[in-house]
């Protein structure tokens, strides 16, 4: 798995690479992708599209272009969906899980690269196929145990889980990073004197900051995206993540499709754009975390 | 852990000492991690074992009785249907998006520029949220504003029993394909540029050097995504539960959503949990087939 992480970025830089040409004419090719490219991207323009048409425009021209550009989808979607209260909440939900599972994960990344901790070996195979368990068979013991602690209706709650079903794939990744640090920065640390807290601190955390910068990104995704457990766990409707809110809304104005459309912006807006900014990070966080 | 204890600790003596003060760090370290596995995962999915034979609503007590609910899912014609769903759902989703991402992979592979805008293009529908494709799509092939009524026929694909869970695949294959592609091309550029050098010298075809060039240089990587088809397959379960909800009539019902309802509208959650149980052991046998054929060095 992780060594799929390592192809993609060596080779975003195609004049380096000798690559196989077959000569001839390359428009042929150029054509295919491009057809790949409109079925890929065309649902999501028809989206953008539609939030600034009026429904009756859509029902005429379901997509093509609008003819003007009016922000009312827009304007009423947000009041009408709350997005100001759930997007608070997405936030609260981004952020805790981000900065748990990078506490909890870059700890044990650290043991399980740089301390010689016995049945490290064992825990490392546990993390792996801890991943390929369905969580199916946790789901519903778990539900009766969060609603003892009365964990359920609590984004804290629902953050316990993030940690613990992002952490296994935060630590692997970690240690991968942290495995590419020389042992020698470390035991020059420990000859200064430097307790083991120092140096995952201070040798570590400087020195694997894009794999933390990696894992960030990808759980925050995954929080913003995610819908099964806020679904699952969270009921009151003041403490909805967008995720789930949004679909409550689409369901509710489930024929007004400039209002879902608008609403749909909303939330994939924010991932688009981090996404086109930090591609590279994406897809290589995402081919090593999305294959669990 | 002052810098004495440290320095102490090295000290000539104290070697094995040295040795099992590490592996406490060590373990408090990994401590949160497991910690927190146990609460979340392991414990609940042991609680699982034994709530599977027992009669357990889900709230209140449970009382044990046996097989029962494994002999009931063996026999349940629900169970049945949906299996066969799952069936249907493994081969389209193994062959779609596969060919799909293959195809994409190796165009791009053959071109020199805008690699990275083409690749970035398949790559964004697998990072927008479910329940957004998911909205976009039913918008799409609704039969009042989409694709279908611009084309002049409404058909509803969502609401016909007949293409309900074809129409629910295909949405998940085409956030799915490019996904693939990404993976396929970085495996590519691992291809010994040599290989298809020589095979042009013997005068292969495009095809046949994809056939016998590329095809046996991204063997582990397509094995490996088989593999894991098969366990996807099994955990299909988003875009089923927000498009149709399983339905219309359990037309498009799979095991997972199946679960999911006799534990939460049905509190049948013994039951459910039975379920949940027997899909994880499927999932396991593949895996252990997965690694002792790998072992057996079919892979490579």
């Amino acid at each position: 798995m992780t060594t799929l992480v390592e192809a993609p970025a060596r080779h975003l830089d195609p004049p380096e690479t000798k690559r196989r040409r077959r000569g001839g004419n390359p428009f042929p090719s150029y054509l295919v992708l491009v057809v790949l490219g409109l079925f890929a991207i065309g649902p999501l323009v028809a989206v953008v599209f539609n939030a600034f048409k009026t429904n009756a425009e859509i029902g005429a021209n379901p997509l093509t272009p609008p003819t003007s550009l009016s922000l009312d989808n827009f304007t009423e979607a947000w009041t009408r969906g709350d997005f100001g209260t759930t997007m608070r909440n997405s936030v609260i939900l981004c952020l805790g899980a981000v900065v748990g599972t990078c506490l909890i994960a870059g700890l044990a990344a650290y043991a399980l690269s740089h301390l010689r901790v016995p049945g490290g070996g064992a825990v490392v195979a546990y993390l792996f196929l801890g991943s390929a368990l369905p969580v199916q068979l946790f789901l519903v013991p778990l539900f009766f145990l969060w609603t003892q602690l009365r964990l359920t209706d609590s984004l804290f709650g629902l953050i316990v889980i993030y940690w613990a079903t992002d952490a296994p794939f935060a630590t692997l990744l970690l240690r991968s990073f942290l495995l590419k640090i020389p042992k020698d920065y470390v035991e020059a640390a420990r000859l200064d004197g430097a307790s083991d807290l120092q140096i995952a601190r201070k040798v570590m955390l400087p020195l694997a900051w894009p794999g933390f910068l990696t894992v960030a990104l990808i759980v925050a995704l995954w929080a913003w995206n995610e819908f099964f457990w806020a679904i699952t766990f969270i009921h009151d409707p003041s403490l909805r993540p967008i995720s789930t809110s949004f679909m409550a809304f689409q369901d509710q104005y489930s024929t007004d499709w400039g209002l879902t459309s608008a609403a749909a912006i909303f939330m994939l807006g924010p991932v688009v754009l981090l996404f086109l900014v930090l591609q590279r990070r994406f897809v290589s966080g995402l081919t090593a975390g999305g294959l669990k | 852990m002052s810098d004495t204890a440290v320095r102490a600790a090295r000290s000539a003596p104290g070697a094995a000492r040295a040795r099992r003060r590490a592996a406490v760090i060590g373990w408090a370290f990994l401590a949160p991690l497991l910690v927190l596995n146990a609460l979340v995962v392991l414990g609940p999915s042991i609680a699982t074992v034994y709530y599977s034979f027992t009669d357990w609503s889900g709230l209140g007590p449970a009382t044990f009785i046996g097989l029962a609910n494994y002999t009931k899912a063996f026999g349940d014609p629900q169970v049945h249907e949906a299996l066969l769903h799952n069936g249907i759902w493994f081969v389209l989703f193994l062959s779609v998006p596969m060919a799909l991402g293959l195809l994409g992979a190796h165009v791009l592979s053959q071109v020199r520029r805008f690699q990275v805008v083409f690749r970035a293009l398949y790559f964004i529908p697998y990072v927008v949220a479910s329940v957004v494709n998911a909205a976009v799509w039913k918008m799409l092939l609704s039969p009042t504003s989409g694709i279908g009524h611009a084309l002049g026929f409404d058909h509803s694909w969502l609401g016909d029993p007949a293409t309900s869970l074809l129409s629910v695949n295909f949405v998940v294959n085409w956030h799915w394909w490019g996904f693939l592609a990404v993976i396929f091309f970085a495996a590519m550029q691992g291809v010994d540029p040599q290989l298809y050098d020589a095979a042009k010298v013997d005068g292969a075809s495009t095809w046949q050097q994809f056939k016998a060039v590329t095809l046996p240089g991204i063997r582990p990587t397509a094995v490996f995504l088989v593999l894991m088809t098969v366990i996807w397959t099994l955990k299909a379960f988003d875009y089923i539960f927000i498009m149709t909800g399983g339905g219309p009539a359990g037309s498009s019902e799979v095991v997972s959503t199946l679960m999911y309802k006799q534990a939460f509208n049905e509190y049948e959650a013994g039951y459910a949990a039975a379920l949940g149980l027997s899909m994880t052991v499927v999932t396991a046998v593949i895996l252990a087939v997965y690694q002792y054929l790998r072992k057996k060095g079919w892979e490579d």
